[in-house]
């Protein structure tokens, strides 16, 4: 231990909420590697902020498992990266830093809420970067900024020190500008940690080798519904014909259940988040509250002026779907919807090895483009069932429409990283 | 659909303050999204999902406490050792 | 009018660890927040885990009282705001209990057993402490220990079936000894057993009486709560649901505002902990003796009264005493032991294990050999407690029996005694003789009196009878 890391690049894109110019590093497979990590992870003596003024000042006492797993690893934790407010968002706008600049294009977004990972990525400030996808927040900018970006198989990566939005569905993964990278990060993360009760005890992740020939790659016609963007629809396609000319087998199916999927995801996070979201009281930690006050007085006005308005209104709407006489209504539906989801996909993968479709039903949106919050949602409605599944899900690079880069979404198999990280190094280098 | 009044007493259960002239934009948002997830009523409730996982336990053995100083690190105020909280009464 | 009463109680499980983190949950002796982690002071991104022996003692409960353990159960939030509250939320178990069903014997009012049913049995974590500060409205403010923020508590709740405050202390004092016996919880802790209540006079709505944080504190929490709904009925004002707050300095109960009454829980599964499948373990979990089964053994044993029976096992500390004393005397030890002794302890708040075996064991020899009369034997039990307290050696009854000259008169001695109390006491003699009752009682007395306690009533009676009679 006790090597160096000199970190001084501008930051023009607004990646980073805090940049840590000095990182120690040590040996080990990502030695003197510079990571950047999400800021809603928790790292020991590095502020930690969600992106949110609540949590402004907030010095973590302990560090997050996959910073330990980093830093045993080697790396370089040079910063910690803009981010939507608690990871509600789709373009990294809601963050109370500012907004991130797409490195591919700087007057749009760059995606969300992983979106100062993805552009510290994109930019080449860092290599690789740690992001969290909750209901796409990863896949989404890694599509949005043209980078490789891995959803683990829920429970293989453990959440322990992963600041909560909505914990049943949310896993930490790798950001990085090329597959095996992405590979790299991930297999440093990935593993059981006790700390975790829903952590996972898998084999350790197979070395990376490209491999398509022969899979059955399944294409829900769904995946191409209503929404999505015909251009990127077509780039998307020929993304697998290429899949298709390197050997794989593509079959057409169909699944039913992705009309309840945006509906299910929505009520499911929002119900948890607002459970998640009632210790920021600034007691124990973050803004002060006014003590004179009483405690629902004190704690109603911090809410108030320490939450942005999307981190609010999806409070607001979670407790809603959760109190008397609506719960029945959205939380169990929301609950019986996802099962069906789950039946989906362990029907479909009965016949297929992995899904395939766009990441994102569109490009990168214009900055500041605010449109109401329900259009916003609709844009992960082909990321959020891997989500609701716990499947592992990436995209992919697979060429620009209107001059933007568009993503390819391969969705495995629980458990099944492997299969689908050696799929895209196929496609990758298949395609370069 | 939800009224005002629906909104404001959510508020007041979930501990956040709105004011007055957000709560008509929050009022008309919520009816555009309750409207969407109203996809869900035609979602047959059916039994229990299996669990993926249970029992999952650790061990009764004491781990060390956080350094009493970590504790209060991030706190405002602390008083002897205690965290400073609101008044209750 | 009928009263229906229900209860709600909070046991501390006496787990080495907290429910869902490794904090030590034994910090009694230390400061406030010193025993405490990310997780039970839940700073952002941490998770619980399941304290495994939490559950295997909350599941000993279940089985000692017959419950039910569905094959199926999970712990959910139930939120709201609190500032003993650390996440705004306290993990328990909602509509899938660990345990449901069961029930609890007790002494019947009425005399006979009655069986009390059991609702269900379920597992959560305490909050923390608070202590209020200052005075004024712009002066008050409140401090928090999360110390016991985490700690494992089990919720026993009965169904409505408790028909007096003397009865529900009866299922509190069983339910104590069960727990106590099961050894998964420590009487001796503060706040170790906490209980809520319900009461209602039948066809009237019901009240929620919280805080009643001392078990003994219970029977008088009730008798005001009942004394005050029927004194409200006699008056034809109504009686309103709700939830009032036991003072327990004043013994009174008052109306919680309404505003800390607009809860809406919000309930759902907690999402970080895997449900739990555990009704396969109940078949392997050995019970010990439980107070019933120990009561019938006393019995049939040393041939002990029902009476003294449950008495002697109705606290595990009282029970280990007796079969450790009774020994070849029961038939002393068991009145001594219930009905003198455990009154000397209750008067001086002393616990039993405080008692000096071989001492009290010397005294009851005494006792049997009839060397010192009950009177005085009385006398040296109260100054060897008294020695206890105050941390002296204590003496031995035989020195005692020496030092106060306390040795029983009896034989020629007492006939003296009896015969001269006799003489200077005509007048009484003459209303015995006339079959006035009372007169002997008055004489029995006299002689006591005359023999500083010494001598025996019974005996002095038979010899005053026997004088008379010439």
């Amino acid at each position: 231990m006790g090597s160096q890391y000199s970190f001084d690049h501008p930051d023009p894109h607004n990646a980073f909420i805090t940049i840590c110019h000095e990182a120690e590093y040590g040996e080990g497979p990502l030695s003197g590697i510079p990571v950047a990590v999400k800021d809603n992870i928790s790292t020991a003596g590095i502020e930690t902020t969600c992106g949110s003024n609540i949590l402004k000042g907030y010095i973590p006492p302990y560090d997050a498992h996959v910073i330990t797993l980093l830093r045993s690893a080697g790396a370089a934790i040079v910063g910690k990266t803009n981010m939507d407010e608690f990871g509600m968002g789709t373009t990294t706008e809601t963050s109370a830093f500012g907004p991130t600049l797409n490195p591919a294009d700087t007057t749009r977004a760059p995606g969300g809420s992983s979106g100062g990972s993805a552009a510290a990525v994109a930019s080449g400030m860092v290599h690789m970067a740690l992001g969290t996808d909750t209901g796409g927040s990863i896949r989404c900018p890694a599509s949005f900024c043209g980078i490789v970006g891995l959803k683990p198989t829920y429970g293989r990566v453990s959440r322990y020190g992963l600041i909560a939005y909505a914990n049943s569905m949310e896993q930490i993964g790798p950001l990085a500008g090329n597959v095996r990278d992405c590979a790299l990060l991930y297999s440093v993360i990935a593993g059981h940690d006790p700390r975790d009760g829903t952590s996972l005890d898998l084999p350790a992740p197979a070395p990376l080798k490209p491999e398509i020939a022969g899979k059955r790659i399944g294409v829900p016609a769904e995946f191409f519904g209503e929404g999505v963007d015909p251009t990127v629809a077509s780039v998307v396609q020929s993304g697998i014909d290429r899949l298709e000319g390197l050997g794989a087998e593509i079959i057409s199916c169909s699944m039913p259940s992705m009309q309840y999927a945006l509906a299910a995801y929505y009520v499911t996070s929002m119900s948890e988040a607002s459970s998640n979201l009632g210790r920021y009281d600034g007691v124990r930690f973050g803004m002060a509250p006014d003590f004179v006050r009483l405690w629902h007085d004190a704690y109603s006005h911090i809410r108030k002026t320490g939450f942005g308005e999307e981190v609010r209104r999806r409070i607001l709407l979670g407790s809603f779907a959760l109190s008397a006489g609506y719960k029945g209504k959205y939380y169990a539906k929301a609950q019986a919807a996802r099962q069906m989801v789950r039946n989906d996909f362990a029907r479909l993968f009965e016949t297929v090895d992995m899904l395939a479709g766009p990441t994102m039903p569109c490009v990168a949106l214009p900055l500041g483009e605010t449109s109401n919050p329900l259009s916003m949602y609709l844009a992960d409605i082909l990321t959020v069932p891997a989500n609701l599944a716990g499947v592992p899900a990436l995209s992919v690079p697979c060429g620009t429409a209107h001059t933007l880069p568009v993503g390819l979404q391969l969705i495995g198999k629980h458990g099944a990283e492997d299969e689908i990280l050696s799929a895209a190094l196929a496609f990758e280098e298949g395609s370069a | 659909m939800v009224s005002k009044e629906d909104v404001a007493h959510i508020a007041t259960i979930a501990d956040i303050g709105v004011d007055e002239s957000e709560l008509e934009l929050f009022t008309s948002q919520f009816n555009t999204i309750l409207d969407y997830f109203d996809v869900l009523d035609s979602v047959p409730v059916g039994g229990d999902a299996a669990p993926l996982r249970s029992n999952v336990f650790r061990n009764d053995e004491v781990v060390p406490s956080l350094p009493h100083d970590d504790v209060l690190m991030n706190a405002t105020d602390p008083e002897d050792g205690f965290i400073r909280a609101p008044r209750v009464i | 009018m009928t009263v229906i009463i229900g209860l709600e109680i909070h046991c501390q499980l006496n787990t080495k660890t907290k429910l869902f983190c490794g904090c030590s949950t034994d910090y009694r002796d230390d400061g406030p927040n010193t025993h405490v982690c990310p997780i039970c002071l839940g700073l952002p991104g941490t998770l619980p885990v399941t304290n495994k022996q939490a559950v295997l003692y909350a599941l000993k409960v279940a089985k000692a009282l017959h419950c039910e353990v569905p094959a199926f159960s999970e712990f959910a939030r139930k939120n709201y705001f609190y500032p003993d509250l650390p996440k705004a939320f306290q993990i328990t178990q909602y509509d899938k209990p660990l345990a449901v069903g069961g029930y609890i014997e007790i002494e019947a009012e009425s005399g006979g057993e009655k069986r009390v049913q059991l609702t269900r049995i379920h597992m959560e974590e305490d909050p923390g402490r608070l202590v209020h500060k200052g005075s004024g409205d712009r002066g008050r403010y409140t401090l928090v220990d999360y110390n016991r923020s985490g700690v494992p508590l089990i919720e026993i709740v009965t169904e409505p079936e408790l028909s007096s405050p003397k009865e529900a202390r009866r299922f509190l004092n069983k339910l104590r000894a069960t727990l106590e016996y099961l050894g998964i919880y420590d009487p001796e802790r503060e706040g170790s057993l906490r209980v809520d209540a319900n009461i209602s006079i039948k066809g009237y709505e019901r009240v929620e009486v919280k805080n009643i944080t001392s078990y003994k504190g219970v029977e008088k929490a009730l008798t005001f709560e009942i004394t005050r709904q029927k004194g409200m009925i006699r008056r034809n004002a109504p009686i309103v649901r709700e939830t009032r707050h036991y003072q327990e300095a004043r013994g009174v109960t008052t109306s919680a505002r309404s505003k800390e009454e607009e809860h809406d829980y919000r309930y759902f599964p907690e999402p970080d902990l895997a449900p739990l499948e555990v009704s396969s373990w109940v078949p392997e979990i050995v019970l010990p003796e439980l107070p019933d089964a120990r009561r019938d053994r006393f019995m049939q044993q040393y041939g002990i009264s029902q009476n003294h029976a449950r008495t002697l096992t109705g606290d595990l500390k009282l029970a280990e005493f007796f079969e450790e004393v009774a020994s070849d005397m029961p038939e002393i030890a068991a009145p001594w032991t219930a009905d003198i002794l455990l009154g000397e302890l209750n008067y001086r708040d002393m616990p039993v294990t405080k008692v000096p075996v071989p001492h009290y064991i010397a005294l009851l020899l005494e006792v049997k050999k009839g060397s010192v009369t009950d009177t005085s034997a009385v006398e040296i039990l109260r100054l060897i407690l008294n020695q206890v307290i105050e941390e002296e050696k204590p003496e031995m009854p035989g020195e005692i029996i020496v030092r106060l000259g306390l040795s029983k008169e009896g034989g020629d001695s007492i006939v003296d005694t009896v015969a001269s109390v006799l003489k200077e006491h005509e007048a009484a003699v003459a209303d015995h003789r006339a079959g006035k009752a009372g007169a002997i009682n008055f004489l029995v007395g006299q002689v006591m009196k005359a023999t500083r306690g010494r001598a025996d009533p019974k005996e002095i009676a038979k010899i005053i009878t026997d004088l008379l009679k010439d």
